[in-house]
């Protein structure tokens, strides 16, 4: 495994010519690294540019641009929506946290053996298959305005509460089939090892394969995150106010103009990209 | 007569249909090291795994030190707390380093400080020759080293008795030396041992007695030389014959 580098030295040592050589091949790279590079801005900017001529002579255009890109607007209009974009962050990262705690639950229920969790396995079961089968739009209108329609005393009816709920459910639904795929990942010696090392089987699933799993399904995961922070805007729809897609949907009957739902989308992009960035390198990193 | 650590008496275990283990008897003695050796399949590893209650017998008992451990009352924790197995593929935990594997089961199985885990699994590591490679992750170790990490993992809890399943077969040839010295320290100080082996020269050497695993049966034991250069019985004979052909070809 790390043979090579003893390997180039032996070369390199009985053979003096080889450190030109190496300087050469260095030189040669770089030459066409830099060719790389060259072709990929020039092809970059003649699509680019096709596009937008394309985009900019269509007959289209001129009132497309007065209703989606009105400058003034914009400037009016985007912190309302900036302001109202905190609100989203807060449910995302409750909802989230609930998200992952739930998840992991109905993973750890689904996988045991023990005769006297049948019960929590087949409510566990029924709840993944149900939850992951609803579309989470759906979910948001029937948690919105059905628990609301119980009259039941003690139970939540702030619509940001419902909405957290049912994108909780959807999303822990998802989430806990990740976790179950990485617990199933987890080779079978490696829960044996543990158990012969003397460990209860409690803490071989704390200490061996919980953390195994949960390193392998980290991708899946912040996949899911990124998703979930797109869908917070869904909670628009139960009557939640104060909330970036809301506020710009408002904003936009106030001005009979689309300009305000491009800066919510901008808003989205700001956190999404940069998980999407970490989310790569993450990936990349792990691949050492 | 003193009590054996390990008794096993009359155990059988069928996969399905298939019987793997007819009825064994076999009691190994305090400080002493008994190799199995038997074709592939012939049931070593069910044995041992019997033995470390990662694998349910069917009839029969097994004792550890005179107490019954195959009865269904009996926490398998505790007696696997007195046991060390060691597997043929390592199976490290690759996400600790070398030295928390090793004190794993030292601090959360049987309750000792992590510093003074710590301190007596790097001797232990460094008595099989891994000094310096305490922080590394499994991975970037050679099988043999593994393969030594997991030897000293499962020493570091002073059991009662080791179990060794084939701890060098899935090791390129050069490597099999490092892991059999490990062992043969083991056997210095007396650890009390099950070895199962393809390697007749090694099982020779460290074994006090040889075993025979024959479609079920423990067909002969004997004191090693006698079973090795000896044999009574015609299919042992016949296993290690095959066995020096093989290794001519
Ligand atoms: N979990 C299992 N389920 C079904 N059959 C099994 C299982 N474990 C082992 N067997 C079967 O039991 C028989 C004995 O297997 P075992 O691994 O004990 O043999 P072995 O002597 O260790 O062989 P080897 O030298 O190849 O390691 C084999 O036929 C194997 O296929
Ligand atoms: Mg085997």
């Amino acid at each position: 495994m790390d043979a090579p580098e003893t390997g180039s030295e032996q070369v390199a040592g009985a053979v003096p010519v080889t450190v030109d050589r190496r300087a050469e091949r260095a030189a040669a790279q770089r030459a066409k690294d830099r060719r790389g590079t060259l072709v990929a801005t020039i092809s970059t900017i003649v699509v680019l540019g096709a596009l937008t001529a394309l985009t900019v002579t269509s007959a289209g255009w001129p009132s497309v641009k007065e209703k989606f890109f009105d400058w003034d607007v914009f400037v009016d209009t985007f912190p309302d929506i900036a302001r109202a974009f905190w609100l989203d962050i807060r449910v995302f990262v409750t909802v989230e946290i609930a998200v992952l705690i739930l998840g992991l639950i109905v993973a750890l229920v689904r996988v045991t053996t023990s005769p006297a969790l049948f019960p929590g396995r087949l409510i566990a079961f029924a709840y993944t298959t149900l939850f992951r089968g609803i579309p989470t739009i759906l979910l948001v209108y029937l948690v919105g305005f059905g628990i609301p329609g119980l009259q039941l005393t003690g139970l939540p009816t702030e619509p940001v509460i419902l909405g957290g709920i049912a994108l909780t459910l959807s999303y822990g639904a998802y989430v806990a089939e990740v976790y179950r795929a990485g617990l199933r990942s987890v080779h079978p010696g490696q829960r044996e090892a543990a158990l012969a090392a003397g460990l209860t089987e409690q803490q071989t699933m704390r200490h061996v394969v919980l953390p195994q799993a949960i390193r392998a399904v980290g991708p899946p995961l912040l996949n899911d995150f990124i998703a979930l922070q797109k869908d917070v805007a869904l909670i628009a729809i139960i009557g939640v106010t104060g909330e970036a897609f809301r506020q710009a949907q408002i904003a936009t009957l106030d001005n009979f103009n689309y300009t305000p739902l491009l800066g919510a989308a901008l808003l989205y992009l700001a956190v999404t990209i940069p998980c999407a960035y970490l989310l790569e390198r993450w990936e990349r990193s792990r691949d050492d | 007569m003193s009590t054996p650590v390990i008794d096993i008496r009359g155990v059988t275990k069928a996969f399905g249909e298939r019987e793997v283990l007819k009825g064994i008897d076999l009691a190994v003695d305090e400080h002493e090291a008994v190799a199995l050796i038997g074709a592939s399949g012939s049931g070593k590893s069910t044995l041992l795994r019997c033995i470390d209650l990662l694998t349910e017998i069917d009839d029969g008992d097994i004792l550890l030190d005179g107490e019954v451990t195959t009865d269904p009352s009996v926490d398998p924790v505790g007696v696997r707390r007195n046991l060390g197995f060691v597997f043929q593929s390592f199976n490290l935990f690759p996400h600790l380093n070398v030295v928390e594997n090793v004190t794993l089961g030292v601090t959360r199985a049987h309750g000792i400080g992590k510093d003074e885990a710590r301190e007596s699994a790097i001797a232990i590591l460094g008595r099989f020759g891994l000094e310096g490679r305490e922080e590394e992750r499994p991975r970037n170790l050679s099988g043999g080293q593994q393969q030594r990490v997991a030897i000293a993992r499962a020493f570091a809890t002073r059991p009662r008795a080791m179990l060794l399943d084939e701890v060098t077969s899935a090791l390129d040839p050069e490597l099999v030396g490092e892991v059999l010295a490990a062992v043969r320290d083991l056997k210095e100080e007396g650890v009390t041992m099950l070895i199962a082996t393809h390697e007749m020269g090694f099982a020779r050497e460290v074994a006090d007695r040889v075993g025979f695993l024959h479609e079920g049966r423990l067909l002969e034991v004997g004191p090693s030389e006698q079973l090795l250069e000896g044999p009574r019985e015609e299919a042992t004979r016949k296993f290690l014959r095959r066995l020096l052909d093989a290794r001519r070809v």
